[in-house]
């Protein structure tokens, strides 16, 4: 649950990413690479473990599979607040800038 | 149990390529580009220390990601020894294990679907230099 919960929101962030292309003002770049490096890692780990398992792997308990997923979306949650902080600190478009600073008159 | 470590080390280890890359990268090839109407556009192909953050930054955020989930289940610590897996000898014995499997594993796979990007970026490049129109720019 943990993996496809990170594979939606990398999928979702490159679909954004696309679409705004080549204008790289939010830095969603930043938000790709990281869910795709998560989801290969997990996918990993999804494989060594299947490997263990075997077809038991796609059975989880109900309470495993909400953990999970509220795993997976706590993982979303962080790399939302890595980005945010990214993009917050190199402010692209100078809008932090323009809060802390005012125009001498 | 301490996987991600393996990704983070090799994050390290890209980053201060990536750095040193930089400083002794020349200027990229650019390329000239026939729009019509006699116009032109430059267009210059991206170094290699940019491909390079590509590798970085999936290590990193991965890395970053897994660690968190590792503070979730409990298995890292924020006091001294900071791995749960490090406190016993048998632990230490499973961790270093999945370290060497899974870890390793991880990092490959990172490392591989880069290449497989750094192969398709090359490939579009070369397209970009052999479509009509397109000539070395003079730097």
């Amino acid at each position: 649950m943990t993996l496809l919960t990170t594979v939606f929101a990398a999928i979702i962030c490159t679909i954004i990413w696309y679409k705004n292309a080549p204008k790289n003002e939010m830095k969603i770049g930043i938000l790709c690479w990281m869910y795709w490096g998560a989801s290969i890692m997990w996918f990993v780990d999804a494989l060594f473990e299947y490997a263990e398992l075997k077809a038991e792997y796609f059975t989880p308990a109900p309470a495993d599979m909400l953990n999970d997923f509220y795993l997976g979306l706590s993982v979303v949650a962080l790399g939302l607040i890595i980005w945010l902080a990214i993009l917050l600190i190199k402010d692209p478009k100078g809008v932090v800038k323009a809060a802390l600073f005012q125009k001498k008159k | 149990m301490a996987c991600f470590l393996v990704p983070t080390a090799e994050a390290i280890v890209a980053t201060i390529v990536t750095k040193s890359i930089k400083t002794k990268e020349k200027k990229p090839e650019a390329l000239k580009i026939d729009t019509g109407n006699g116009n032109f556009e430059i267009e210059e192909k991206i170094p290699f220390s940019h491909k390079l953050k590509w590798l970085t930054n999936m290590l990193w955020g991965g890395a970053v990601l897994l660690a968190f989930e590792h503070v979730w289940h409990g298995e890292v610590t924020p006091w001294f020894p900071f791995l749960t897996a490090a406190s016993n000898p048998s632990d230490t014995a499973t961790m270093l294990h999945e370290m060497s499997t899974v870890g390793v594993s991880m990092a490959i796979l990172v490392t591989a679907v880069w290449g497989v990007m750094l192969i398709v970026s090359s490939a579009i490049e070369k397209r970009a230099l052999k479509a009509p129109g397109a000539q070395p720019a003079a730097n």
